[in-house]
């Protein structure tokens, strides 16, 4: 099959591409180069002076032990969000794949929750599990569970990975379903005569099948704990208790916006920047290959 | 053709828009506030009351969302050469506006260049102090201005026989009675607790919170909190925290509601919750003033004010100025304050406000409406009780409450957690001092 497209005109494909790269231009490395500069300025909220510093909003960050926990925490909250959001989505793929009566509902109301804003996720677990405001956290503590995510900096974390991993569920069951529903049914049904229970049938069959998908997915997780779930720490906890729910992104809000260090914020995106690169680069050169496509 | 036209319209709606041309329009002054609800009412009746006053100029408010929000709207509008001539700021920005020199007009300077009657002494002090530099120079003008207080639920309180406490070793007492007859997830709390706690507390007894009168004698202060009073203090607090006589509700106000449903039948916080309370509580209340320790001497001293203050914005022409001018003579009206002060719960700014609101008998039904002005006013203001004037103020406020929360969940001692944030702080404000245009 030839892949190739064929051009009449030499300038006619650039012609095509040229808006497309002109947006990428503008709307990714135009802030980026921007960002890049920032960083090495020092400068107050209103842009009224500023001094160029080289390195001086780098350096000041490594010295910071605040910002290496904040990494490792970032890392942590990344993996813990992708894997519980991941597993339970394909969970309920797994299940909304069977012909079931009614399916279609089913289906309809798990991908709702992905339109809810982040912040809005943020203000719905508030409702549920604020010590005060809480509708659950009167049950917990019915149970004689001591809940209170704003002094106990473990369920603060646990509070902001399980509202993140909440909102990503439809996302991946989405494209979990999709999926299941790409296998050819064939194969199952030789599987099947050939004696596999649906557990050995679904690990030596589905999985694989789905590992494309999967892979998609959990570059797209971690992307979007990195960065997405900003709006939830904001609503939830603000960082809070203590810094345990200071993530990356955050930082560089608080830091920035609230903080008007612009200098060092910048240099913090600069850093996400460079880390997001480096993790897509290892995650396609080296994972991709033991994907089965 | 068509375009051409279309090219002529927006001409023309830019124009009608903005327009500023003298030659026919009236001069527009855009007010960018934060106020939402009753406030936000309040704000519009200002401005058209204001327009229908006169026919030279035109005040336009807008909401630009909350007090951060506003703030950096208001910023990067000024970057991208556009912002408003009047901006709400709350006074924990107090000290990035100043610090902007050209990106803000001093009001003093304001006043006198448009040849209006200013005369900084018909405000109450114990307002102005915070928004004017120590030669007594007014840089904003007041706006909404509140303090801390101490709400309290007398049905609760005369269950359990309980009088309201007057100092903080009662207050400790009456929280432990509270819980022993049967509030056990909360004897007391607050709001702000940096504010009510380290701010607040060290005004109300006369100790500073920072080198400098509270920064608001220059850049180069240094933060000092972590002394005997309010490492006691926090101490107190972290030890009543392990069995709720004190239950920590978070570094914002949104354990607020633990008072109104009657969680809490003691909370500490600003008086401007008054409409909450008012809409939501089914118990009787009252604010008092807030708790102080006998032993310190000279105690209570005074308190400092919350709220915001008006900030003109640099760059606009002469006209426009005269117009903020006029605006800002139009808000000092007696009547008009007495007016902002009953329909908002936020403070009377003049004096003359205050004593017709007094006159009127405004305080015999309400008496805890008067309690933030007494508080304010209840001794002439020293070096520490001024006001604040601290660079990055918002993020200084987080980064002592992260600590604060570490003293209350244990993982450090009252006197290691204020001495770590009065050093993190430093940082902060070292950094703050290089950035700040001299």
């Amino acid at each position: 099959m030839q892949k190739q497209a064929i051009f009449q005109s030499k300038l006619l494909p650039y012609a095509l591409v040229a808006p497309q790269l002109a947006i990428v231009l503008i709307f990714f490395y135009w802030p980026a180069l921007q960002a890049v500069i920032q960083s090495f300025l020092l400068q107050d909220a209103f842009g009224l002076s500023s001094t160029f510093v080289w390195f001086d909003n780098y350096i000041e960050l490594f010295k910071d032990p605040a910002y290496f926990e904040a990494i490792v925490r970032t890392f942590f909250f990344s993996f813990a969000i992708a894997i519980s959001s991941l597993s339970f989505a394909l969970l309920l793929a797994v299940m909304a794949d069977k012909p079931l009566r009614g399916s279609m509902l089913y289906r309809t109301l798990l991908i709702w929750p992905y339109a809810v804003a982040p912040p809005v996720v943020g203000v719905l677990w508030i409702f549920m599990l604020h010590p005060s405001l809480g509708v659950l956290s009167r049950y917990l503590r019915g149970l004689g569970v001591d809940w209170n995510p704003l002094l106990d900096g473990n369920q603060a974390a646990g509070l902001i990975i399980l509202a993140a991993a909440w909102k990503q569920i439809s996302y991946n069951f989405l494209f979990f379903l999709a999926g299941l529903q790409a296998i050819p049914r064939s194969v199952f049904e030789a599987a099947a005569i050939d004696g596999a229970r649906p557990m050995r049938r679904f690990w030596t069959v589905t999985f694989p099948l789905l590992s494309p998908t999967i892979f998609f997915l959990l570059v797209v997780n971690i992307v979007y704990a990195f960065f997405d779930t900003f709006g939830i720490i904001d609503t939830m906890t603000r960082g809070g208790p203590g810094t345990s729910t200071v993530t990356l992104v955050y930082k560089v809000y608080s830091d920035g916006l609230l903080g008007g260090n612009l200098g060092s914020s910048a240099a913090q995106s600069v850093i996400l920047m460079v880390m997001v690169i480096v993790l897509t680069g290892i995650q396609f050169r080296f994972v991709e290959r033991k994907v089965t496509y | 053709m068509a375009l051409r036209h279309f090219g002529a319209a927006a001409a023309l709606a830019v124009t009608v828009g903005f327009g500023s041309s003298p030659a026919w329009a009236v001069t527009e002054i855009q007010w960018w506030h934060a106020m939402t609800g009753a406030n936000n009412d309040v704000i519009v009746k200002l401005a058209t009351d204001f327009n229908a006053s006169q026919t030279d100029y035109k005040v336009i408010p807008t909401y630009k969302g909350n007090y951060p929000d506003t703030m950096n709207a208001g910023i990067a509008a000024f970057r991208a050469g556009n912002a408003p001539h009047i901006m709400q700021v709350f006074e924990v920005g107090t000290a990035t506006m100043m610090a902007a020199t050209g990106a803000v007009k001093p009001v003093y300077k304001l006043m006198a260049e448009a040849g209006e009657k200013f005369d900084p002494k018909i405000y109450l002090p114990a307002i102005t102090g915070y928004y004017s530099t120590s030669k007594g120079e007014m840089l904003s003008f007041p706006f909404n201005s509140s303090s801390t207080v101490m709400w309290v639920n007398l049905d609760e309180l005369k269950k359990a026989n309980v009088e309201i406490p007057k100092t903080w070793p009662e207050t400790f007492e009456a929280a432990k009675k509270l819980k022993a007859a049967g509030h056990d997830t909360c004897g007391f709390s607050g709001s702000w607790v940096t504010w009510v706690n380290l701010e607040q507390l060290s005004a109300w007894h006369n100790v500073p919170l920072a080198s400098k009168a509270n920064g608001l004698d220059g850049f180069d202060t240094v933060l000092e909190f972590n002394g005997p009073l309010q490492v006691k203090h926090l101490e107190t607090l972290v030890e009543l925290q392990k069995t709720k006589v004190y239950d920590y509700a978070g570094r914002t106000n949104t354990g607020e509601g633990r008072f109104t449903s009657g969680e809490c039948p003691i909370y500490l916080t600003s008086s401007a919750f008054f409409g909450n309370v008012k809409a939501q509580a089914k118990f009787n209340f009252t604010a008092v003033p807030m708790p102080y320790y006998p032993d310190v001497k000279g105690a209570p001293q005074n308190s400092i004010i919350g709220g915001a203050s008006l900030w003109v914005m640099g760059g606009k022409s002469a006209e426009e100025y005269k117009g903020v001018a006029k605006f800002l003579t139009f808000l000092s009206d007696t009547d008009r304050q007495v007016y902002i002060h009953k329909a908002s719960g936020y403070l009377p700014i003049t004096k003359a406000a205050y004593e017709k609101a007094k006159a009127e008998g405004f305080y015999k039904d309400q008496p805890y409406l008067e309690t933030p002005l007494l508080e304010l006013t209840n001794k002439e203001p020293t070096e520490n009780s001024r006001g604040l004037r601290l660079g990055n103020m918002v993020q200084l406020r987080d980064v002592w409450s992260e600590e604060i929360e570490q003293a209350l969940a244990g993982k450090k001692t009252a006197k290691q957690a204020l001495d770590t944030a009065v050093e993190r702080g430093n940082t902060m404000l070292r950094q703050f001092e290089k950035t700040a245009v001299k």
